[in-house]
């Protein structure tokens, strides 16, 4: 696998990656404007405002496309493929490029439904990948505002 | 009233190298300097001519900067943008721009790139994609760029319009049959929508055969205020219209995978050009992959959002079809070295100036020519006319 480098204390990505650690999905949002921000930064990319909430997620969303791989761009992922790669629509939430796993890459389709999973790091974070979510039609709509 | 940099400036010089092996002789520099001399050749005119200098690779960091101390060049206007793939239509905008202003009189795009012999020398290969916020966010995730980008794009597509595999393939055989009239493309077997399906797929939906290769490459294109083209070696080739937009760096930031940027460039260029995309005799699209022409006819107006797929789905962009595209060969065919959009540039000139040998279009007096740099992340769109449209 490919280990996402630690961000610097003063990182704007620093508290996802903290909460990573006891998988938990937090993103921010935006104060002024209310809209949700990916990835983590220092500013809303809508309005320029500084003020940004850090908001925990349900980790419930939906395929917005999806991609599997055959080929793998480094080394480290030969023995990965196939894989799917995917954006994944957070309910309520901003869009995120990640893997669905646990299933076969093959049978996932955009607009199924998924929900967060956590692939351990070996520095004690945790990677955020999503599964199919087979509650997820009847899942309670998003309450994390 | 028409806008003031319609028709002011003309292309008047166009050069490129390539090879059938894909690889090209030299060193970087020597080969840039080769393709200058050969553009300003064509014209007649010569390096103490040019006070505009354009490009954006070759260097380290100020390229334009470094390229001119080699060529002995002292422009008054310098540019190293670098928009990817669409640098060099956005190079025309603004040399264009700057010789409408008189800020220089006679501007000089140069590309060169050795991917290819790079790689068997060992050297980096896809490297400059990999920015900080690609390593913390994307990398991880094992996405294969860019060619993974593309095909989210082109599975968004075909899950949101019902585009099919067999109308993308479409696009890789048009532009394969152009190839074969072009002795100079790297790849020239002719192929069949079968042979692509049946290719491997690399990262679904999109096949082997969807994809460009992997080349050396190199351009150049001269431009002069009309006025002054007008007393040079060739028929000046007008700019009569260009815009340039982008929306997002990275794929997972792009606001609707089915929307390019190439919706606000083209519709910029169309309007500075005073034409609409029924006007276009010739186009010449970046097809980086097969989903990127797809997209780019729809977001420049040539057909619907969404019914790209049956437009191009018999033969319309081939040889004697409605919309003859990519007549060199294209990114698929001809040749591919990273930054596609120079070589746009060339064939569109040769187009208009009846020059393109056994794949020379009837009757030609509009060309458009579209960049697309990134992962659809940046677009450049530019109309070209015969002195028939001044
Ligand atoms: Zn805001």
């Amino acid at each position: 696998m490919i280990v996402p480098p630690v961000p610097s204390e003063e990182a704007a990505s620093a508290p996802f990656w903290d909460a990573t650690r006891t998988q938990r999905l937090v993103f921010q949002r935006c104060d002024d404007c209310g809209a949700p921000v990916w990835y983590p930064r220092a500013v809303c990319p809508t309005c320029l405002s500084g003020n940004l909430t850090w908001t925990e997620s349900t980790g419930r969303g939906t395929v917005y496309s999806v991609s599997v791989h055959y080929r793998a761009p480094a080394p480290e992922l030969t023995d990965a493929v196939p894989y799917a790669v995917a954006l994944v629509d957070l309910d309520g939430g901003p869009r995120m490029l990640t893997n669905v796993v646990d299933c076969d890459p093959e049978a996932v389709r955009i607009g199924d439904p998924v929900r967060a999973t956590w692939r351990a790091l070996p520095d004690g974070r945790h990677l955020l990948q999503f599964a199919p979510d087979p509650a997820g039609s009847l899942a309670d709509p998003p309450t994390s505002q | 009233m028409s806008h003031p940099m319609r028709g002011s400036a003309a292309i008047v010089g166009v050069a490129d190298e390539v090879s059938p092996t894909g690889e090209l002789d030299g060193e970087l520099r020597a080969i840039e300097a080769r393709v200058v001399r050969a553009a300003l050749a064509e014209a007649g005119l010569t390096i103490a001519d040019v006070d505009g200098l354009f490009t954006c690779t070759g260097g380290t960091m100020m390229p334009s900067v470094e390229l001119a101390e080699y060529l002995g060049v002292e422009p008054t206007w310098t540019n190293s943008t670098q928009t990817g793939g669409s640098s060099y239509e956005l190079h025309v905008e603004q040399a264009a721009a700057a010789i409408t202003l008189g800020l220089c009189e006679t501007a000089v795009i140069v590309y060169a790139s050795t991917p290819r012999s790079n790689r068997r020398r060992g050297g980096a290969g896809m490297g400059v994609l990999a920015t900080p916020e690609r390593v913390e966010w994307e990398m991880p995730y094992g996405i294969f760029l860019p060619i993974g980008a593309y095909s989210l794009a082109a599975a968004r597509h075909m899950a949101q319009y019902g585009t099919t595999p067999e109308q993308l393939a479409r696009i890789a055989v048009d532009t394969r049959t152009w190839a074969t009239r072009n002795p100079r493309a790297f790849s020239r077997e002719p192929i069949t929508v079968d042979d692509v399906l049946s290719s491997p797929m690399v990262a679904s939906p999109l096949h082997r055969l969807e994809c460009c290769p992997v080349t050396d490459g190199a351009g150049a294109v001269v431009l002069t205020s009309t006025a002054r083209a007008r007393d040079l070696l060739r028929p000046p080739v007008l700019v009569l219209g260009a815009g340039s937009h982008h929306t997002h760096s990275m794929i997972s930031q792009m606001p609707d995978l089915t929307s390019t940027p190439g919706r606000v460039s083209g519709a910029r260029a169309f309007a500075m050009a005073g034409c609409s995309p029924a006007e276009v005799d010739v186009v010449q699209l970046y097809d980086s992959f097969t989903i990127t022409v797809l997209l780019a006819l729809e977001d420049l107006g040539f057909c619907a959002k969404g019914e790209g797929g049956p437009f191009v789905g018999d033969g319309t962009l081939g040889p004697g079809g409605a919309l003859p595209g990519q007549t060199s060969g294209g990114g698929l065919s001809y040749t591919h070295p990273g930054g596609f959009g120079m070589f746009l540039l060339v064939e569109a000139v040769r187009q208009l100036r009846g020059e393109a040998e056994a794949r020379q279009v009837d009757d030609v007096d509009v060309v458009l020519a579209h960049g697309c740099g990134g992962v659809l992340s940046a677009t450049s769109t530019i109309v070209l006319g015969s002195e028939a449209t001044a």
